[in-house]
């Protein structure tokens, strides 16, 4: 190696990347970087790079300024935050706040946070505070009244958080750093310190969904790394760090992950290949009855884990592929008869065994499924087959798998593809609504027409302004959309709230039901006062759920949209397109619909249009409305 | 490991922990002589080089060194 002395070869291939004078391809340089497992200098090294190479704006990464306040000492975990920040195409700007000086930085209204003007807040607090000062002769009474006062404490920050910055606020769950007391007896004593800390996440958790605040679980992730991994007492003492440097790279990618998932980067669908990784042995040679499956057999038992785990995430709303070199038949036949198998075919969305480049497949699949490259996970045992899609799909996640099956689960679950902030009844019904999809496959395989494929469907529409009940589906459908997304703004859920309070907003939500099932609310329209004109209104943000593309939707809810705003006596409707490398199949949404264009593009691309609400021809659908839910 | 060893160590990790590679360490050097070496980073230095060497320095120690020959002596009594 002639390597200059005191480089590291990691500083070479930072070096490689920053000679990009692309912007963007220097980003994406860096985030390929990022994705190898990094220690903690070559975190500080790569976040050097990104900080030196910072630009204004790079497409295809969103800039989000997130501000840190702790009791603690945090400088040294913001550069794992940066870096981490790029695996999920986040360019974050982090504020640190001064040592302990949480409360000061959020009432004080001369903070300079408010210059720093926060999307996110992040509290990461000390345990030692809220409980300090409950004797340890206290009663589980007066320990539940010592927690409750810090939790409401918490609260009023929270709320004063989101009204003077207009921030989401996410707030870390509690370290337990403390050390037994009695030993096993501490659970039976309410104010030992574990007992403490343990009983104040349960009221954090608790409080944290009241008030729409996402929750950093830090306190589960030490108890899976195991205190030691998180916590070093000398660094406490040296510089009131809790967490520990060495954790700075595990405690960014979480703290990320959450603001992805939060920003609609978290993957959407399990991608598994077959033999050897979701049972052992090759079907094709042994038969359905010779795999490795189940009980009596420890490699069976590892692969029937695997299944059981992908079972809970369909259970939870992640989609199900299969991709996998096999005969079609054999391998559906495995998945029909074979006892042991806990996934079975209506589990799986599409499945694709056949002999062609699993490149070719994955592009297939995600086809099919009407969802982006970037939302696959790729589980595949094969080594080769593993490398082939990483240099052909670099957008699609494929996590490095152990050799040993029984290692399989864990290494997908600690990836956090799947990383969420709601969990909806929608998402309980994806599952069911892949399931009816073959049937509906099989209406427009034997139907005439487009239009009799459509009439055939008997589809039906419930429509209404968004309900609070709604919140949590809306907003997640507004930040998990790439596709119909005729602007992709992101909302946190307060916004969304805020937007629902006041009436001058058109907030409409659009659910879908036909003869083979009900889609639920699948799409969202939010329609604000303009400006400059009393009697416009601008559309702000449209999604709409990639299930239902094709089917009308589009034009009914537009329908609905004109009615409505003709009873306000709202003459015109504008309009904004703002491309994405994702939002394709809106650029010609508002031309279809009747709008016209207003004149000039503007430098990003984006267009303009509108809509005289009194010329608006109304087209028939194949879609009935049923009556609106009051 | 020998001193200079150690030395050629501790001056390839402070220089990616700075990015200077301007940085030669000597067992003389202390931390006001390198530009950007305060408190937070000498932290870190000690964490990258415990995490290189699998060593542990004692709180006391970590806090009284002078120079880098402190540490480099105290890395090699460790080190056994």
């Amino acid at each position: 190696m002639d390597q200059p002395a005191g480089q590291s070869d990691f500083r070479l291939r930072l070096q490689a990347a920053l000679a990009d004078t692309d912007a963007r391809a220097r980003l994406d340089g860096l985030a390929r970087l990022a994705q190898s497992r990094l220690g903690v200098v070559e975190t500080i090294q790569l976040d050097r790079a990104l900080v030196r190479s910072a630009t204004d704006s790079v497409d295809g990464y969103a800039r989000v300024r997130l501000a840190v306040l702790s009791t603690n000492t945090i400088d040294h975990l913001l550069p794992a935050i940066r870096v981490a920040g790029l695996r999920y195409k986040l360019r974050l700007d982090v504020f640190s706040g001064s040592f302990g000086q949480y409360r000061q930085e959020l009432l004080d209204p001369a903070s300079p946070l408010l210059q720093f003007r926060p999307d996110l807040i992040l509290l990461s607090l000390s345990a030692r505070q809220a409980t300090s000062g409950v004797p340890i002769a206290s009663t589980a009474e007066d320990v539940e009244q010592a927690l409750a006062r810090a939790i409401e404490e918490l609260r009023e920050l929270w709320r004063h958080a989101r009204s003077t910055f207009n921030a989401t606020v996410i707030q870390q769950s509690y370290l337990d750093v403390s050390e037994p007391l009695f030993g096993s007896y501490d659970r039976l004593v309410p104010a030992a310190p574990s007992r403490l800390i343990a009983r104040l996440n349960d009221l954090l958790a608790h409080a944290a969904t009241q008030e729409n605040v996402m929750l950093l679980d830090v306190a589960h992730a030490s108890t899976r790394d195991g205190i030691d991994a998180w916590f070093d007492v000398a660094r406490w003492l040296q510089g009131k760090m809790e967490i520990a440097p060495q954790a700075a790279p595990h405690y960014g990618e979480l703290v990320a992950r959450l603001i992805g998932a939060q920003r609609g980067k978290s993957r959407k669908c399990l991608v598994l290949d077959l033999d050897d990784t979701l049972w052992g042995g090759a079907v094709g040679d042994v038969g359905t009855a010779g795999i490795i499956l189940g009980e009596g057999s420890a490699q069976g038992e590892a692969h029937l884990a695997l299944q059981r785990y992908a079972k809970l995430l369909k259970d939870r709303g992640v989609i199900l592929a299969v991709c996998s070199k096999n005969e079609h038949a054999l391998a559906e036949a495995a998945f029909r008869e074979h006892p042991e198998m806990v996934l079975r075919c209506p589990d799986v969305a599409a499945f694709v065994a056949n002999w062609n480049d699993k490149v070719e497949n994955l592009k297939d699949i995600a086809e099919r499924l009407n969802i982006g490259l970037d939302s696959l996970v790729f589980v595949d045992d094969n080594p080769v087959e593993r490398a082939r899609v990483r240099e052909g799909l670099p957008m699609v996640a494929v996590p490095e798998l152990p050799n040993d099956p029984a290692l399989f689960v864990r290494c997908i679950a600690d990836a956090g593809y799947f990383e969420a902030v709601s969990f909806t009844a929608d998402d309980l019904r994806r599952g069911e609504h892949y399931a009816t999809d073959a049937e509906r496959q099989a209406l427009r395989g034997v139907s005439q027409s487009a239009d009799d494929f459509l009439r055939g469907l008997e589809m039906s529409i419930t429509y209404g302004p968004i309900e609070p009940v709604d919140l949590a589906r809306a907003t997640q459908l507004i930040n998990k959309t790439n596709q119909f997304n005729t602007t992709t703004r992101r909302y946190s859920v307060d916004e969304i709230a805020r937007f629902v309070a006041a009436p001058e907003n058109l907030m409409l939500q659009f659910r879908l039901a036909d003869r083979f099932g009900d889609n639920g609310l699948v799409s969202v329209m939010i329609l604000r006062p303009a400006d400059d004109d009393a009697d416009a209104l601008e559309i702000d943000s449209w999604v709409m759920s990639c299930r239902v593309f094709g089917r009308q939707l589009e034009n009914e809810a537009m329908n609905i949209a004109v009615e409505a705003a003709r009873g306000r006596g709202i003459r015109v409707l504008r309009a904004e397109y703002i491309p994405t490398e994702r939002n394709g199949v809106v650029s010609g949404l508002f031309k279809g619909l009747g709008f016209a264009a207003v004149p000039g593009t503007e430098p990003s691309g984006a267009s303009r249009w509108i809509l005289n609400t009194a010329e608006y021809l109304t087209p028939p659908t194949f879609i009935t409305r049923r009556a609106p839910r009051r | 490991m020998t001193d200079p060893d150690l030395l050629t160590v501790f001056t390839r990790i402070l220089r990616d922990l700075l990015g200077d590679d301007s940085i030669v360490l000597a067992m003389s050097t202390r931390r006001n002589d390198v530009d950007g070496w305060d408190s937070l980073m000498y932290v870190t230095f000690i964490v990258a080089i415990e995490l290189e060497l699998k060593i542990k320095y004692r709180v006391a120690d970590v806090e009284s060194f002078e120079t880098v020959g402190d540490i480099v002596t105290e890395a090699r009594t460790l080190l056994g």
